[in-house]
């Protein structure tokens, strides 16, 4: 057999070469030359991510099992440049002494979560598929669980492994009775041997319930706000944005794609899961006072906004669903990243502690304000427009009354982001925060989020180029 | 006695491996529910991933003799199943270390 063709899989071999690279630096390397081990994995991440950044013509490998589209490196570079911010943001955590052992673990298990997104997103088969799900999700809880002398983060831990395997496996039942019903496992033929018999329908709903936990919609968001609290905050941040980001995407391509006869019985599932996300997850936010628990809900219901992308189907919902993501990551890591340099500094993550941090900190208010506004959709901001597009999406499709309740819910959670702002700004405080200077590389995540929010809204290059390449059914 | 002789030495018709794997998922979701013991939360799930892959060997097996697919599925899920249980056990380990304690009731850290 021919293996030449599997060099076409250039992001994934791209990325196990760094992650090999990395590993063997971290065993052999001496103690002096451990200290550059930072800046050459950023390095390296970096050149990964300059590298891939060009879509190549669709393919498909082994068979269908590994199908390439141009979009997917628009996604898979989405998130990279996301992974390079947490890495850039957990540089100064992972310097502690506490950590400074660690860091080729925490290196080696973030990037092979990634790889298995990548396998995930280019997946033709549901084995690929699967694999590539879990090479995401148990990597993830060994992050979750990193700081093994804290309670609370080995209390997150259990709950996110023990949820995300009860979430798998219901998922892998579904696909045995998906091959059981078509007698194939690859999507393409899937999708002609799909049509709605009840066992298949019985057989979809169990499938999904593995992907609706990974982006934590409502009935399966129970883990979200523990997990959030219980993990470090750089840990927390990828979990929020980049495996949230690979999912969503994966959903909807697998929707249309594979299950793309039966979307007459899935959109109304879609409709009711997006206006419960939506509505619960902001109404709980409202009277959340730890900061991390605040952006899980908020998570959770940009979360049911994505649904209003994915339930339309169309071309124009693909393209406003990457962009979203796009918009999202940069927004979610700017709040993160002033959280996080924060955290490490002081340890404060209450909401009454940012009381006054104007005062102090001018700038790192800055920058939390405009990440907070982005995600609210207030208009000079990127956010605003991945609202707009999102909704334009779904209104096109003749979802008006859902758009509609979308737009109700945005000003709800107007009111509870502005709450955050108000601390900063307004609330007076004895002793607020004392003059936080975060170090070097978290500066270049915060200022490159700060430019992406900025400009990825008003300059139109950037949507054009991803709906270029976007699909549908 | 021909009764039981035939039900001995006739094939197994499908419906009864599809009862058995469907018999232990709904057992492994309902020990997942009502178990207080982080261990017993495993092996409830163990039960769900393994009703899985009779399903896969079953259909494979009855409806689909021709192929390999189903199989090789249930050999990645068992090996992935492995990986997720010493993920697992070992998260459980250091939840034992950190609270010398196992049960689910302990875990009440964060809470609103």
């Amino acid at each position: 057999m021919d293996y030449s063709s599997f060099l076409q899989m250039t992001e994934e071999f791209s990325l196990l070469a760094v992650m090999v690279i990395l590993l063997v630096y971290d065993i052999f390397a001496g103690e002096k030359s451990h200290r550059y081990f930072q800046p050459v994995a950023l390095i390296l991440f970096a050149a990964h991510t300059l590298l891939t950044c060009i879509p190549r013509e669709a393919f498909n490998i082994a068979g269908g099992m590994f199908q390439y589209v141009p979009m997917q490196t628009y996604v898979k570079t989405i998130l990279n440049i996301g992974t390079l911010i947490v890495l850039l943001q957990a540089h100064k955590f992972l310097n502690d002494d506490s950590n400074y052992i660690k860091r080729g673990e925490f290196y080696f298990l973030t990037l092979s979560t990634l790889l298995g997104m990548y396998f995930m997103i280019s997946s033709g088969n549901f084995l690929m598929f699967f694999i590539g799900l879990e090479t995401a999700s148990i990597p993830m809880a060994t992050l979750v669980a990193f700081d093994k002398y804290n309670k609370k983060s080995a209390e997150a831990g259990a709950k996110y492994i023990l949820s995300a395997v009860f979430a798998s496996s219901i998922s892998l039942f579904g696909i045995s009775l998906i091959y059981g019903t078509t007698g194939t496992l690859y999507f393409n033929d899937i999708a002609t041997l799909f049509t709605g018999t009840p066992l298949q329908l019985m057989a979809f709903v169990f499938f999904a319930v593995g992907l609706f936990f990974k982006i934590s919609l409502v009935p399966f968001h129970l883990w979200t706000p523990d997990v959030y609290e219980g993990a470090q905050t750089n840990i927390t941040s990828y979990l929020s944005v980049i495996s949230k980001g690979a999912a969503v995407f994966v959903l909807f391509t697998l929707l249309v794609k594979v299950f793309g006869n039966i979307i007459s019985d899935w959109q109304p599932i879609l409709y009711g899961l997006a206006v419960v996300s939506i509505t619960v997850a902001n109404v709980f936010a409202i009277r959340q006072q730890n900061l991390k628990r605040f952006l899980a809900f908020s998570s959770i219901s940009q979360a049911g906004y994505i649904l209003l992308a994915i339930i339309s189907g169309t071309a124009l919902g693909m393209a406003s669903l990457v962009y979203f993501v796009l918009v999202y990551m940069f927004s979610n890591l700017a709040a993160f990243g002033v959280l996080s340099v924060i955290e490490q500094k002081t340890g404060k993550v209450q909401m009454t502690d940012y009381n006054g941090l104007y005062q102090t900190n001018p700038k790192l208010s800055f920058v939390m304000m405009i990440a907070l506004f982005s995600l609210a959709g207030i208009p000079p901001f990127a956010g605003f427009f991945s609202k707009f597009f999102i909704f334009s999406a779904a209104a096109q499709q003749g979802f008006y009354v859902l758009v509609f309740i979308a737009l109700l819910n945005t000003i709800i959670s107007l009111y509870y982001y502005l709450l955050v702002i108000k601390a900063m700004f307004l609330n007076a405080n004895e002793n607020p925060i004392e003059k936080v200077t975060s170090d070097f590389p978290a500066k270049i995540s915060l200022v490159i989020c700060t430019i992406g929010i900025m400009i990825v809204g008003i300059i139109s290059t950037f949507y054009n180029q991803i709906a270029v390449f976007s699909f549908s059914m | 006695m021909d009764i039981l002789n035939n039900m001995l030495s006739g094939q197994v018709p499908i419906e009864a491996y599809l009862g058995v794997s469907l018999i232990m998922f709904f057992a492994g979701i309902y020990g997942f529910l009502s178990r207080k013991n982080l261990l017993m939360i495993l092996v409830s799930i163990e039960l769900m991933l393994n009703a899985a892959d009779i399903n896969f060997v079953v259909f494979n097996r009855y409806l689909y003799p021709g192929q390999m697919e189903g199989f090789f599925f249930a050999l990645f899920a068992i090996a992935i199943a492995a990986c997720e249980t010493a993920v697992a056990i070992a998260i459980i380990i250091n939840i034992y270390r950190n609270l010398t304690s196992v049960e689910v009731g302990e875990l009440d850290e964060m809470k609103e």
